[in-house]
């Protein structure tokens, strides 16, 4: 292969490094009108009365908006497939709030400061109602988060369930009872923050035909389209949404968050709109990582070969439940996916608190499913005295079997039948385990002050949504064989854009400067579900390679005709037969634009597949333990992946090596303590400490590349393979530094030194 | 209020409210390249040069800018050339999402001219204040190492870009 593999140089590089104008908000719209959310500063209310005529009378305020203004419309900000799976339980502004930091109201002004100015003059009297803040305690209480019986989708509004999940195959009971060996643990993880710098940014306008557009930093600017034009009731072909550079999303911009807002704004006046979350905004009211409290248990016979896995999920979905069924599946889906069991069951329950609300954030529920299954892994080898490498070695999926809860689990449905085509887990756990120095590390007893330990996790994640996902691709040719690619993709900051040049040059057999991207914008490119759920290189590459081909075709049948030999075929850049005639690309193309057989060469494509093929890691973590203090410090993560076919191995290490300072925040640095209010604490990144060059360790990344047939070169994903295991591998390091086994994440120096104490390691 | 400074090599006199941070005047004078990504002084995505240090330009309020020498990023390339650090993170596959690579430039850039030796310790110390959420900052301190042996050759052969 030419392209493919390849460090081909990111088509957006230059822009970017050159600082040039490509964000959504660098650009200067004329009689911009600025758009502020009023939050509720109480956890759950009923709102008596609103007055919002000092705002109104303000002078520079142009518009006020309550729930007086819109008709009751119940949909979900989740930017996903239609239908949504999830409940459909929220209003673009309601008569109740939920959450600290819940839409009250909205008001549009000429300047930030008058619109800021005008939020203190709206008079908002509160009916407060008791709080739930605990997941437990929400499934038993008289006190009812979402009770008007117009929502539809909820599982059991009463009981504050928004999301249900259950699914056997096999007898899990019996299974664990005839089983030599039985582990069970509860492990929970915490609201995270996707916290991608450039924050959430929408801004509108009405276009020469008067149509809405809307150039917004989304992940789902189809899903953008669809849901506006549903919730302020205009057309879907009276939008126009675009998406430019996004300056990251990690799954917080899977979310039709403040587009609706603006875009009424607009409507109304006329005027272009824009409104940017603060930091505290994106922190409060924003989307976060779903909390989960997962209880895990794993029958083992006498050879250490899993019989069952039981898993039960609680799932806090926060005051909405946008992805509330999904991350929980996910969460199942993906722990169910990676060891193979005779039996397995899940039971879960997606529950309302009166807390920020959960959202799509990248690894989805993976996370929450690998933090215990790989802490009881650690537990469970330990305890039948067998090395944790070699104790997942005898029990992951091979190729060739047949992984079962894909079929009776899929997105808010049945999934589909499902083959493990590809693994190369093995050689993931094999490389790591040289590169980590484990053995040495492993044995060596601690003792001083800093100790240190090593752990290592396993995890897998997906390559889109089986049955679901579709991308679509369109590509015509130029006089000089340069090729417009127009995709619906959305190239969220990853280089998404650049994989998909790679992916058509290698078609067609010109280099990547020859492939000229435009991406994501309704009007212009053709559909695709959006950059989620690890799709954009296994589903709109797919669509990408097809269109390719199909161009190609053409160019073929043109130069054949051209030539007046159908026995012609492409060499190279030309079209030749065996008499020695040839005619290059660019003529074809001229001659096609100008002179014989006159027509566009082009070809399109969609893409949509029943697979959903795991890309795979193995994460090794050395960490070094302060036993005066609790803190643990990472040394070092080394990381490999099997990731299929790497398109671009610089953009792909570039994922990885991003992913794992998300995983090691959650895991340590990353804390969202609310006050008994509701309140959340951290609202900046001085206290929500994200990580920074120096928290760094060193990283060692690397691929052992598998070959998955379903994928458009043997590729698979690797944007979200890489957030799984670093926590998990840091808690089991941590156990193996100072003998404590951490349940809760993030670690906390005061509980995991209390815990040593307990414990006679100190 | 109105002040005077030298912006990206020219004089320039500003006439502004109270209150206005650089931040603000300098993306409505359409310098792009200065982001926004906190308003406190913590992501350091707005970093702009001034008089050759590396600040968040979010904190500065205009009028204290008055008689200094402030550079954005858009002084440091055209539609021809491009400046050395910029080709370094380019060449590394530095900018992933390239929001917070305006201001890691601007701070190997601040690190450069305060010379001395540059090994990789100081580079995190440079790039400490400028938070990505993609990288891990495996391929922008990379990409500040070999920008500073990139431009010492470059500046004992004669020249620079």
């Amino acid at each position: 292969m030419k392209v493919i593999g390849k460090d081909t140089q990111r088509i957006d590089g230059q822009a970017l490094v050159k600082g040039n104008p490509v964000f959504a908000d660098d650009i200067k719209l004329n009689d911009l009108l600025h758009v502020k959310i009023l939050h509720s500063p109480v956890a759950h209310a009923k709102i008596i009365n609103i007055d919002v005529s000092k705002a109104q009378a303000l002078e520079g305020v142009e518009v006020v908006f309550t729930h007086k203004d819109f008709k009751p419309h119940y949909y979900t900000t989740a930017g996903q497939g239609y239908p949504e799976p999830g409940p459909r339980d929220m209003r673009i502004l309601d008569s109740k709030v939920r959450f600290v930091g819940d839409r009250v109201a909205f008001v549009a002004a000429e300047t930030l400061e008058i619109a800021e100015q005008a939020l203190g003059l709206i008079k908002v009297e509160y009916e407060e109602l008791p709080c739930l803040f605990n997941v437990e305690a929400a499934m038993t209480s008289d006190i009812i988060i979402h009770s008007n019986p117009d929502k539809t989708g909820l599982h059991d509004a009463t009981h504050n369930v928004a999301a249900h999940l259950d699914a056997e195959i096999g007898d899990v009971d019996k299974t664990l009872e005839s089983s030599e060996f039985v582990f069970e643990g509860t492990y929970s993880t915490p609201f995270v923050q996707m916290a991608s710098i450039e924050p959430h940014i929408s801004l509108t306008w009405l276009d020469e035909n008067n149509r809405l557009v809307i150039r917004t930093s989304t992940q789902v600017p189809f899903h953008v389209r669809r849901i506006v034009a549903e919730v302020l009731d205009i057309p879907v072909g009276r939008i126009r949404v675009i998406k430019p550079r996004l300056g990251g999303g990690f799954g917080g911009k899977q979310e039709i968050l403040n587009e609706e807002l603006v875009a009424a704004v607009t409507l109304k006046t006329g005027k272009p709109a824009r409104i940017e979350y603060t930091r505290a905004e994106e922190l409060f009211a924003a989307r976060l990582r779903h909390p989960e409290l997962v209880t895990f248990r794993l029958g083992f016979d006498k050879d250490q070969i899993l019989t069952a896995i039981d898993l039960n999920i609680l799932e806090n979905c926060g005051a909405y439940g946008p992805h509330a069924l999904t991350v929980m599946s996910v969460t199942a889906q993906k722990a169910l996916s990676m060891y193979k069991a005779a039996s397995i069951r899940v039971n879960g329950d997606g529950v309302y608190t009166n807390l920020p609300i959960g959202g799509a954030y990248r690894g989805y529920g993976a996370p929450q499913a690998f933090f215990p299954l790989e802490s009881l892994m650690d537990e469970a080898a330990e305890t039948m005295g067998i090395d944790p490498i070699e104790l997942r070695l005898k029990n992951v999926f091979k190729v060739g079997d047949d992984i079962p809860i894909a079929k009776i689990l899929g997105e808010g449905r049945e999934g589909f039948p499902m083959v493990l085509y590809s693994t190369e887990i093995e050689a993931c756990l094999k490389e790591g385990r040289k590169l980590s120095d484990w053995e040495r590390l492993r044995s060596e007893p601690g003792s001083g002050r800093y100790r240190r330990g090593i752990g290592v996790a396993v995890a897998g994640q997906g390559s889109g949504i089986p049955g679901i996902d579709m991308g679509a691709a369109f590509i015509k040719m130029n006089e000089d064989a340069s090729f417009n690619l127009q995709v619906g993709a959305t190239d969220l900051g990853t280089g998404s854009d650049t994989a998909l040049a790679q992916i058509a040059a290698e078609v067609l057999g010109v280099s990547v400067e020859k492939i000229i991207v435009y991406s994501s914008d309704t009007d212009m490119t053709p559909f695709d579900t959006g950059a989620y759920a690890s799709s954009t290189t296994y589903i709109s590459g797919s669509a990408v390679k097809k269109a390719a081909e199909n161009c190609k075709t053409m160019i073929l049948e043109q130069g054949r005709l051209l030539l007046g030999n159908q026995a012609a075929e492409i060499d190279g850049t030309f079209v030749k037969d065996e008499q020695g005639q040839s005619i290059s690309f660019q003529d074809i193309c001229i001659k096609s634009f100008y002179t014989e057989e006159q027509k566009q060469i082009m070809g399109t494509a969609s893409h949509m597949s029943y697979d959903s093929p795991p890309p795979f890691n193995a994460t090794f973590a050395e960490v070094e333990v302060d036993t005066l203090t609790g803190t643990v410090r990472v040394i070092k993560i080394v990381s490999v992946t099997d990731a299929g076919q790497i398109i671009n191995p610089k953009m792909a290490e570039g994922q990885i090596e991003g992913g794992i300072p998300q995983a090691l925040g959650m895991a340590l640095s990353e804390f969202m303590p609310f006050d008994d209010k509701g309140r959340l604490l951290n609202l900046d990144f001085n206290s929500y400490h994200i990580y920074t060059a120096r928290d760094m360790p060193e990283l060692v990344v690397r691929f052992a590349n598998s070959h998955e047939p379903t994928g458009p070169y043997g590729a698979k994903a690797v944007a979200e393979i890489p957030i799984n295991a670093p926590a998990p591998a840091v808690t089991n390091a941590v156990y193996n530094a100072v003998g404590v086994r951490i349940k809760h994440l993030p670690i906390r120096p005061e509980e995991l030194l209390g815990a040593m104490n307990r414990n006679g390691a100190n | 209020m109105n002040v005077q400074f030298e912006l990206n090599g020219r004089l320039v006199q500003t006439e502004h409210e109270p209150g206005t941070t650089l931040m603000e005047l300098l993306r409505s004078r359409e310098l792009y390249s200065v982001k926004h990504g906190c308003d406190h002084g913590e992501c350091g995505a707005c970093t702009v040069l001034m008089d050759s240090k590396s600040v968040n330009a979010c904190l500065i309020l205009v009028h204290t800018v008055s008689g200094r020498k402030i550079e954005t990023l858009e002084s440091f390339s055209d539609h021809k050339t491009m400046h050395h650090i910029q080709d370094n993170f380019l060449h590394e596959g530095a900018a992933q999402c390239g929001y917070c690579t305006p201001g890691m430039i601007l701070a190997v850039e601040a690190l450069k001219r305060e010379g001395g030796e540059i090994d990789e310790p100081g580079v995190r110390d440079a790039l400490n204040g400028n938070l990505c959420r993609c990288t891990g900052y495996v391929k922008p301190v990379k990409a500040g190492l070999s920008t500073t042996k990139a431009s010492r050759d470059k500046e004992n052969a004669g020249g620079d870009s």
